[in-house]
């Protein structure tokens, strides 16, 4: 995905301005809005999808877990869940997130190969504004579906988690990524991968200087076992911070789960973790 | 006192009370805490149009030369009904507008005291911490309050705070005092040395639940140098004015422990955010206003904090 920084950046001065000046113009979005005439989604849709057809109920493929409302703005967990295995003749290829009323709007997107076992992930998004959330998936054969949930959370964006920054950006990048529980050859199997980052939005102004602070945040995640990549993430500051991703992989007898991370100073970080499952057919299940 | 004092003081606060009555001003309600200390009660609510965005205590000090206001409500409004509820009381100038933190249900009542110039006093993370949240702040404010938060508007700080300072207001010296990230991360406290009160902001949560928008960890370092200074009187930022603010302390402290250690827990268990807080409750002990709406936000909030812990 391109960052657009520079026009995320007008957008937040421009809205800035209208809160200030005509704090009652600005409409929020409301759950029984049509989700299909949100502008925002409609240009987002044309360049993305280019008039292809989306089915607007894709519960067999998907479904979109999030809260109606969200305890933090800053950290609202979702989970997108897949309705079947990955098998190499159907398989959901790419996952798009788009929440509306964020400044900016696509969030990012999550590849997956049949190597993934399950199209499932986690995640923890910053919500700024009462907001359809939706996510789109891309099937093998070029289908697209789509799972929608009306989100009241207000502030995700906008509210920089109070800690020390400076701080934040010296810690940076500690990697971890684990197996949940005993990974068994054949099944898919849930792994977390956490990474220390401030993932910071860029629309706090600093008050001495009257400067928006450059946003920072990781942009791409690209996790591989065995050497073949199963989740490849895409993504932006819409992901919380210290973003935390967990997802699915088939290990076979052994072998290496590794997250490679970028963010967007071009810094690189690495984790991997040796997985050892048990032979498949064992008693136990990698399914928790 | 003689008959006539009570007469002339009689006199006095009806002539004020007409005065206001005469413009049409509504006059927020007020207690003497202690001589020179007057607070006002919020109602222990989330804002709505009902209730005019007051719901967090509010209240001035007041000196031989001047009046220093602390916390001013969650509108305009309500700021203009404080500022009469002062001119009620002392015809001194309001010298200082303090805010003990950044959230809006006790700074949308300073654009009130402008035409009194005063300082606007905060911490030194005031001013960068209103900056980032306004846009949301006023966009929050207008729909849950409607035309109730007309005229609302975030006045930034002129004087900040970092570690201790100190206000003269005339006879009565304040002592205001910055903290370790807890509620938020510019929670300050003022502290009048002549009366023994100690307006801790929120801080000090009575019977409301407190909110971590800050720190849990940090709010519990806060609460046990808090206990030190040992004040005669407490105006808590949310509940009941000048309560037996030890019970009311251990009673928070309780809280934020288990939250703390309730949450260590699941994240060693390995559970998600989800899981978390739908598996962690509360203890029946302390029955907290306000739960069902921010239980599940501090569940969440403590979660982030310290799943990097260790």
């Amino acid at each position: 995905m391109k960052t657009t920084w520079s026009g995320t950046r007008a957008v937040t001065v421009a809205t800035l301005a209208a809160a200030l000046f005509a704090p009652y113009a600005a409409r929020a979005a409301q759950p029984d809005d049509d989700p299909e005439k949100v502008v925002r989604w409609l240009d987002f849709k044309e360049g993305t999808f280019k008039g292809r057809a989306i089915d607007p109920h894709g519960d067999a493929v998907i479904k979109l877990d999030a809260p109606a409302r969200a305890a933090d703005a800053a950290v609202v967990p979702i989970a997108v869940n897949a309705q079947f295995p990955q098998t190499p003749t159907h398989y959901i290829r790419k996952l798009y997130l788009f929440i509306d009323e964020n400044p900016e709007p696509y969030a990012g997107s999550f590849e997956f190969t049949p190597e993934s076992g399950l199209a499932t992930i986690e995640t923890r998004v910053r919500v700024e504004d009462y907001t359809f959330m939706r996510v789109i998936a891309e099937t093998n054969d070029g289908k697209l579906y789509s799972a929608i949930r009306f989100v009241k959370a207000s502030g995700g964006c906008s509210a920089p988690a109070d800690k020390d920054e400076d701080a934040a950006e010296r810690t940076a990048g500690q990697v971890r990524i684990q197996a949940e529980g005993q990974a068994v050859a054949g099944k898919p199997e849930l792994a977390q991968l956490m990474v220390r980052h401030p993932n910071r939005t860029g629309m706090a102004m600093n008050q001495v200087t009257r400067n928006y602070a450059t946003a920072y945040f990781i942009r791409k995640v690209s996790v591989t076992y065995a050497d073949k990549p199963v989740m490849i993430a895409n993504v932006n500051f819409s992901i919380s911070e210290n973003p935390n991703f967990r997802f699915y992989f088939v290990p076979g007898g052994s072998g290496e789960l590794k997250a490679h991370i970028e963010d967007t100073k071009n810094k690189q970080w690495d984790g991997a973790v040796a997985i050892s499952a048990q032979p498949g057919g064992a008693q136990t299940s990698a399914m928790k | 006192m003689s008959v006539a004092f009570a007469w002339r003081h009689g006199v006095f606060v009806i002539l004020i009370a007409c005065a206001a009555i005469a413009h049409g001003e509504p006059v927020l309600s007020i207690t003497q805490i202690a001589p020179g200390d007057y607070a006002h009660r919020g109602h222990d609510d989330i804002a709505t149009p009902d209730n005019g965005g007051d719901i967090a205590n509010v209240g001035f000090i007041v000196g031989t030369r001047c009046v220093a206001v602390i916390d001013t409500g969650g509108t305009l409004a309500e700021g203009r009904a404080l500022r009469a509820a002062i001119r009620a009381v002392t015809p001194l100038p309001v010298c200082y507008v303090i805010n003990t933190h950044m959230h809006p249900d006790h700074i949308f009542g300073n654009a009130a005291f402008k035409d009194d110039h005063p300082q606007f006093v905060g911490s030194v993370a005031l001013a960068q911490a209103e900056a980032s949240r306004a846009d949301n702040y006023m966009r929050a404010l207008n729909r849950e309050l409607g035309s109730a938060a007309a005229g609302s508007e975030i006045v930034a700080p002129t004087m900040t705070i970092d570690g201790v300072g100190t206000l003269d207001l005339g006879g009565r010296t304040l002592t205001l005092r910055t903290w370790k990230t807890a509620h938020t991360n510019n929670d300050l406290t003022v502290y009048d040395e002549k009366s023994g009160t100690l307006w801790t902001g929120d801080l000090l949560f009575v019977r409301c639940i407190p909110v971590v928008d800050g720190s849990v960890t940090g709010w519990l370092d806060d609460i046990a140098r808090i206990r030190q200074m040992n004040p005669r009187h407490v105006v808590p930022g949310h509940g009941p004015l000048d309560p037996p603010w030890r019970q009311s302390l251990d009673a928070e402290e309780r809280y934020l422990a288990d939250l703390a250690r309730d949450v260590r827990a699941a994240i060693k268990k390995g559970e998600t955010i989800r899981q978390a807080v739908d598996g962690i409750g509360i203890d029946g002990k302390d029955a907290w206003l306000l739960a069902d709406i921010y239980h599940r936000r501090n569940v969440t909030a403590a979660y982030a904090e310290l799943e990097w812990e260790q």
